[in-house]
């Protein structure tokens, strides 16, 4: 059983405190991923679990043992650096076999998982390369198989995969989940691509200047933000979120365009609350070119004027203007639209959010 | 009149040639044949007497010159171990310090500053029997009673002028190692601490392989520093006492200037020159071998 609990976990450089208190539990086998714009402490957070910062304050615990003053060898884990971190003067063999032969493990012993990890990786024709002869995605997955073959209790990646180019982050993407479902550890992984947080995880911790925004699963964060942030975070392109004013059952921008306040959030706001109003691409679309989601009575029509387009093949990202302020919104189907040409929109008002205007907080029950 | 006319380029190299020729090539060479004649000062014509290998020949079983040979080996191996072990150890805790590390940097180097002239007077004083800081510092903590004789002990004074040595030189060993330690990734280091790696196994298997190439660079420039070291030993002890701590150098130079055998003094020569040679491309297939196992871009 390898649960990892975190306890009110405080990191501080000096007199500066960088990850205040988080609380967080993993269960066992769990994916969970650590999301959040640069310097929000994901990173720091990962190290202090891999031992290699040490814990300012709460208490770590993997499978329900406090490990705050365990030396990283101690805590029976592997982790995958974003430089991935290898021996340079090891051959791949080496650097597979490396932890299992400081354990004390004889040849006889290393070779076998040695082998058997790099036939899950695809890299038993590159085992006796030096790391320097071997291409990005290549030392990536060296990387990992130095990992798995420890079987360690709790994986630990640091963003992985963001050195490497589009296509193979795609594809290593697939991997690290097929090796997850193979491997049955517990996994906590950083990273700043929320594409890579949402098809991994089965849990998502959004983090904000070292605090836990949010967790929750995939579809509970996109579909369920807690707060402005979140809903700023999660979802590409990003949701549309401006800032509005209620009167008499509408939301009002600052141009003095206004929608109809979404009948769930009726009970949630008073007149004259400063909000803000979200609403993702998905949901604001040329009539006849989306889906929605709710009931015919929450779609509110309204014609925009298409500032700029961008293409994508499948589906075409429309920019537009409404209540002072640029929309991006989704046209399925799509075809070809030029620029100042004024079209139907649908705002699919059942998935819009409200936040409150001043904490930032969801105002949904 | 239309001669022949040298190539540009060697014309446009020529100055260069003559320069290298006067200082370089002619005394080589000069000194090269004189190593096949019984060639002394006091005697020039005997510049023109050609005797083949006969100085070779003679040193070969000259065992005054095979005991500088050895003394100038050990000095060599123990002074180039001591050094790079002394100096690993002040880059890797120069390396941990978190602030004034410019300064420590810089007060590292400060035996460099000198000149191994002064060194050596100011170890010579240090170990001086009678007035020197060393004894009087054993005679003040009362570790003993006795003028200890430095430099006068045949191994004592070996000794002492290894203590110079290595004091004036550690610093290069530290300036280079600490280079490797600075430019050295920190990922790797971490990595090994979660593979399991107590901090010796950290620093046997992942610190030291990276920074063995700087430590065979300063290995390389010492190995020359050594094989020539002359001017230490020449004011500490000036190979005394009784040829006691005689070095190759030093028995070079009293059998050319003071015996004035020129013609046996170059043949030495160029036997320790070729003792450098080994010792340098030995050090040079280590740092290239390192190299390669490191797979350095440089």
């Amino acid at each position: 059983m390898a649960t990892v609990s975190l306890e009110k976990l405080v990191k501080r450089y000096g007199a500066v405190e960088v990850v205040h208190g988080i609380d967080l539990d993993v269960a066992d086998r769990e994916f969970i991923a650590l999301v959040g714009p640069s310097g929000c402490g994901k990173s720091t957070t990962l190290r202090m679990i891999a031992g290699l910062e040490p814990i300012s304050g709460g208490n770590l615990r993997i499978g329900g043992k406090i490990v705050n003053d365990l030396p990283p060898r101690s805590r029976n884990l592997a982790m995958v650096f974003q430089s991935y971190a290898l021996y340079p003067h090891m051959t791949v063999r080496e650097n597979m076999g490396f932890s299992l032969k400081i354990a004390g493990q004889t040849p006889e012993e290393i070779a076998p998982r040695v082998e058997e990890a790099a036939k899950t990786l695809d890299l038993t024709h590159l085992l006796d390369r030096r790391p320097s002869q071997l291409s990005g995605g290549q030392r990536q997955r060296v990387a990992m198989g130095r990992a798995i073959v420890r079987q360690p209790e709790v994986f630990l990646f640091d963003e992985p995969l963001s050195n490497l180019d589009a296509k193979l982050r795609t594809q290593m993407r697939v991997e690290i989940k097929k090796l997850h479902a193979k491997v049955q550890s517990t996994v906590i992984y950083v990273t700043h691509d929320q594409v890579e947080a949402m098809t991994l995880a089965d849990r998502i911790v959004i983090m904000r200047d070292g605090h836990i925004e949010q967790v929750g699963t995939p579809e509970d964060v996109f579909q369920r933000p807690n707060s402005k942030f979140v809903a700023g975070f999660i979802g590409s392109p990003p949701m549309n979120l401006k800032d509005a004013e209620i009167a008499d059952g509408h939301v009002v921008f600052s141009s003095g365009d206004r929608l109809p306040l979404p009948s769930r959030f009726r009970d949630r706001v008073t007149a004259g609350q400063r909000v803000t109003f979200g609403l993702r691409p998905d949901d604001l679309y040329p009539a006849g070119h989306g889906i929605h989601s709710g009931e015919d009575a929450d779609v509110y029509r309204h014609d925009l004027h298409v500032i700029l387009t961008e293409p994508l093949g499948n589906e075409t990202l429309v920019f537009s203007d409404f209540g002072g302020a640029e929309w991006v919104g989704r046209m399925l189907n799509p075809r070809r639209l030029v620029s100042g040409e004024a079209l139907p929109f649908c705002f699919d008002l059942s998935q819009a959010h409200l936040f409150d205007g001043e904490t930032g907080k969801t105002l949904r029950g | 009149m239309k001669g022949w006319r040298p190539p540009a380029p060697f014309l446009l190299l020529l100055p260069a040639i003559v320069v290298l020729a006067a200082v370089v090539i002619v005394p080589l060479i000069l000194s090269l044949y004189s190593s096949f004649t019984p060639f002394r000062l006091t005697q020039p014509a005997s510049l023109y007497t050609f005797v083949g290998f006969r100085n070779y020949a003679r040193i070969l079983a000259d065992r005054e010159f095979w005991t500088a040979f050895g003394r100038t080996v050990l000095l060599l191996t123990v002074a180039l171990n001591v050094e790079m072990l002394l100096g690993l150890g002040l880059a890797m805790l120069v390396e941990k310090a978190t602030s004034g590390q410019r300064l420590l940097r810089t007060i590292m180097m400060f035996p460099m500053m000198f000149s191994p002239i002064l060194v050596g007077f100011q170890f010579k004083f240090m170990f001086n029997d009678n007035i020197g800081l060393v004894n009087n510092a054993l005679q003040s903590l009362g570790l003993t009673d006795q003028a200890i004789p430095w430099l006068i002990d045949g191994s004592l004074a070996f000794t002492a002028i290894l203590v110079a040595e290595i004091w004036s030189s550690t610093s290069v060993f530290a300036i280079l190692i600490l280079a490797g330690l600075l430019a050295m990734p920190k990922e790797p280091i971490e990595a090994a601490r979660v593979d399991g790696c107590t901090p010796w196994q950290t620093f046997r298997y992942v610190t030291w392989p990276f920074i063995m190439p700087f430590a065979y660079i300063a290995m390389t420039i010492r190995s020359l520093d050594v094989a020539r070291a002359y001017d230490i030993v020449k004011i500490m002890t000036d190979g005394g006492p009784a040829k006691r701590t005689e070095l190759i150098w030093t028995l070079v130079s009293r059998t050319a200037y003071a015996d004035a055998r020129m013609g046996l003094a170059n043949a030495m020569a160029y036997v320790a020159i070729l003792l450098s040679i080994l010792f340098t491309v030995y050090f040079f297939r280590k740092l290239a071998a390192a190299r390669t196992q490191i797979a350095a871009e440089w």
